[in-house]
C-alpha cells in the first residue's frame, strides 16, 4: 500500500458491509448455494437417524415414519429437497469449469461436460427409485 | 522447497461430498422426505429394506452417503464463516468446529451402519 | 431521446475530504458516447479539477476501470446512452484504496501480480538464434488467458478479495495459470508453491463475479479452478512419488 507522504495524504478505505452479499442478486444466489450445505449437513443427520430407527426396532421405525409426517420435520425437508437440488443443479453447472477437457485441439464448451452429469444424475435416481419402489 | 498447503486434501474431500451429495440426495430427500411420508408413492416396509440395506453394497453406500458430505458441509461452511459473517480471525475455532464436526459426523454414520444387522 | 444526462461522481480530495462524497454534473446524452467521454467532457468543460484514469480508450490497456451504477466497468467500453435517462453513479473501482476522486491505488494488485511470476521460466533459455515451435493446439491450451489487460474489475467484483485483501485475486492467478499452460515454460512448480497456499487459489470460493465482469472474456474462475484442480493432483503425486517422481 502507499505509505502516506507529504504529497500524498492518507487515501481512503472503506470497510466492506456484513451485509455485502445483499448488495447484488448474483452475490445472493452465491450465498444460498454455499447455504445448500447446511441442509445437506441436515439430509445426512435425517439419514443417521432413520437408520438407527430402522436397526432398533419396528415401533421406532414406525415412530420414525409417523415423525416424518409431522408439520416441522416435513417443512424442513421440502425445503430441504429445494436446496438440494438448488445444490446438485449448481454443481453440474459449475464443476466443468474445472476440467479443460479438450477433443482435436479446441476446448469442449461447459455444457458438452455438464450435460452427461445431468444424465448421471438421471439414472442413478430412476435406479435408486426403481430398487426401492419396486416391493 | 517451501511445504505446500495441505488444503487440497480438503478441497478433494469437499468436492467428493458435493458429488455424493448432488448426484444421491435429491431422490433420497424427494422419496423419504416428500413423497413416502405425503401418501404420493407406498414406502417400503422395514422389513424390505433391512433386506436392502444389510447388502454389504447398501452398506458401502450408506457410509458414503453419511460421511463424504459432511466433509462437503465443514469446507462450505468455514468458508461461508470467513466471507458471510466475517469472523476469519477465529479461523481456529472455525477449523476445529468444521472439520472436527466432519470427523465425529463420520465417526456416528460408521457406529450407525455398523449396527445394521 | 432526452439530450441530457446527470451523472452523479465520486470527489475525493485527500486531506481535505474526510471522505468521499457525490458531485451532480449535467452532461450532453449522445448516443456514441461511452462514460470515458462524458468524463472527458466534464474535465474539458465544467471541472478540470475531476482526476481518473484512462490511456488507449478502446479496451485494451486497462487503465479505466471505475464502478459505474455499482457495476465494475472499462468506461471507455460503456455506453452513457444505456443508461438513459439516468442518472449515473460513477465511483472509483471498489475494494481499492481510493487516492483521489476516481483514481484507485493499485500497487496490491502490482505486487500480487509480480508474486505469480508471469513470465516465461525456463532452467535453459534458448539462444536468440533458436526459435521455440509452437502448434495451434499449445497456443490454444493458454491463449484465453493470456487476454488479461489487468484491468482489475474482476478484483472490484470478487467479494472474497473484498473481505480478505491477502488474496491473490482472480488475475494474478489467472496469469500464473496462462504461463503454467504455455508449453515454453517450466515454471509450474515454482508458482504453485507461492500460489497453493490459503490465501492464494484455496481462499477463491468460486463466487464467479469475476468472470462476469472480464471484459476480454478471461474466465479467471475457471483458470482457478483447473488450478486448483492441479494443485490437488500435484499434492496427490508428492506423497505417491516423493522427490517429484525423479
Amino acid at each position: 500500500m502507499v505509505s502516506p507522504t507529504e504529497y500524498l495524504p492518507k487515501s481512503y478505505r472503506p470497510r466492506v458491509s456484513t451485509y455485502w452479499w445483499l448488495a447484488r442478486w448474483a452475490y445472493l444466489k452465491f450465498i444460498l448455494r454455499e447455504a445448500s450445505c447446511v441442509f445437506v449437513a441436515w439430509t445426512v443427520v435425517l439419514t443417521l437417524i432413520g437408520i438407527r430407527a430402522l436397526t432398533r426396532g419396528p415401533a421406532d421405525y414406525t415412530e420414525f415414519e409417523k415423525w416424518l409426517r409431522q408439520p416441522i420435520p416435513l417443512a424442513l425437508n421440502i425445503i430441504s429437497f429445494f436446496f438440494v437440488v438448488f445444490h446438485a443443479v449448481t454443481w453440474f453447472d459449475l464443476a466443468p469449469k474445472a476440467m479443460a477437457v479438450r477433443l482435436r485441439g479446441k476446448r469442449l464448451p461447459s455444457v458438452a461436460i455438464a450435460t452427461p452429469n445431468y444424465v448421471v444424475w438421471i439414472a442413478i435416481s430412476a435406479a435408486v427409485a426403481w430398487i426401492l419402489l419396486r416391493g | 522447497m517451501k511445504k505446500r498447503s495441505n488444503e487440497p486434501l480438503l478441497w478433494m474431500l469437499f468436492s467428493a461430498g458435493g458429488v455424493v451429495a448432488a448426484l444421491l440426495m435429491p431422490i433420497h430427500l424427494l422419496l423419504f422426505g416428500l413423497a413416502f411420508p405425503l401418501g404420493w408413492l407406498q414406502s417400503p416396509s422395514r422389513d424390505e429394506l433391512l433386506i436392502l440395506v444389510r447388502h454389504p453394497v447398501a452398506r458401502i453406500y450408506l457410509l458414503l452417503l453419511c460421511s463424504l458430505p459432511w466433509f462437503h458441509w465443514a469446507h462450505r461452511f468455514r468458508f461461508t464463516l470467513y466471507d458471510g459473517l466475517q469472523i476469519k480471525h477465529l479461523n481456529e475455532l472455525i477449523n476445529v468446529f468444521c472439520y472436527g464436526g466432519a470427523v465425529v459426523g463420520t465417526v456416528v454414520a460408521v457406529y450407525f451402519v455398523s449396527q445394521i444387522s | 431521446m432526452a439530450n441530457r444526462i446527470t451523472l452523479q461522481i465520486t470527489r475525493y480530495h485527500p486531506g481535505h475530504d474526510e471522505k468521499p462524497r457525490l458531485e451532480t454534473y449535467e452532461v450532453p446524452l449522445r448516443k456514441e458516447w461511452v462514460v470515458l467521454d462524458a468524463l472527458n467532457y466534464i474535465k474539458d468543460y465544467l471541472d478540470g479539477s475531476l482526476s481518473f484514469r484512462w490511456s488507449c480508450r478502446m479496451g485494451v490497456c486497462g487503465s479505466c476501470g471505475m464502478t459505474v451504477n455499482g457495476v465494475p466497468k472499462l468506461t471507455c467500453a460503456t455506453f452513457v446512452s444505456d443508461y438513459a435517462p439516468g442518472p449515473v453513479r460513477i465511483e472509483p473501482l471498489k475494494h481499492f484504496p481510493v487516492l483521489r476522486d476516481l483514481v484507485v491505488d493499485t500497487s496490491d494488485f502490482l505486487v500480487k501480480l509480480a508474486k505469480s511470476k508471469p513470465w516465461i521460466i525456463r532452467s535453459v533459455n534458448k539462444s536468440l538464434e533458436e526459435e521455440y515451435l509452437q502448434t495451434p493446439e499449445q497456443l490454444e491450451a493458454y491463449k484465453q488467458f493470456s487476454m488479461c489487460i489487468n484491468c482489475m474489475l474482476c478484483y472490484a467484483a470478487c467479494p472474497v478479495y473484498g473481505l480478505d485483501p491477502l488474496f491473490s485475486g482472480p488475475a494474478a492467478i489467472a496469469l500464473a495459470q496462462r504461463y503454467n499452460m504455455d508449453s515454453r515454460d517450466e515454471g509450474a512448480g515454482k508458482r504453485l508453491d507461492i500460489l497453493s497456499h490459503h490465501d492464494g487459489i484455496w481462499a477463491c470460493t468460486f463466487v464467479g463475479e469475476c468472470t462476469k465482469v472480464c471484459p476480454k472474456n478471461v474466465d479467471p474462475a475457471s483458470a482457478i479452478q483447473q488450478y486448483k484442480l492441479t494443485a490437488s493432483l500435484e499434492w496427490v503425486k508428492s506423497f505417491v512419488l516423493p522427490r517429484g517422481g525423479q
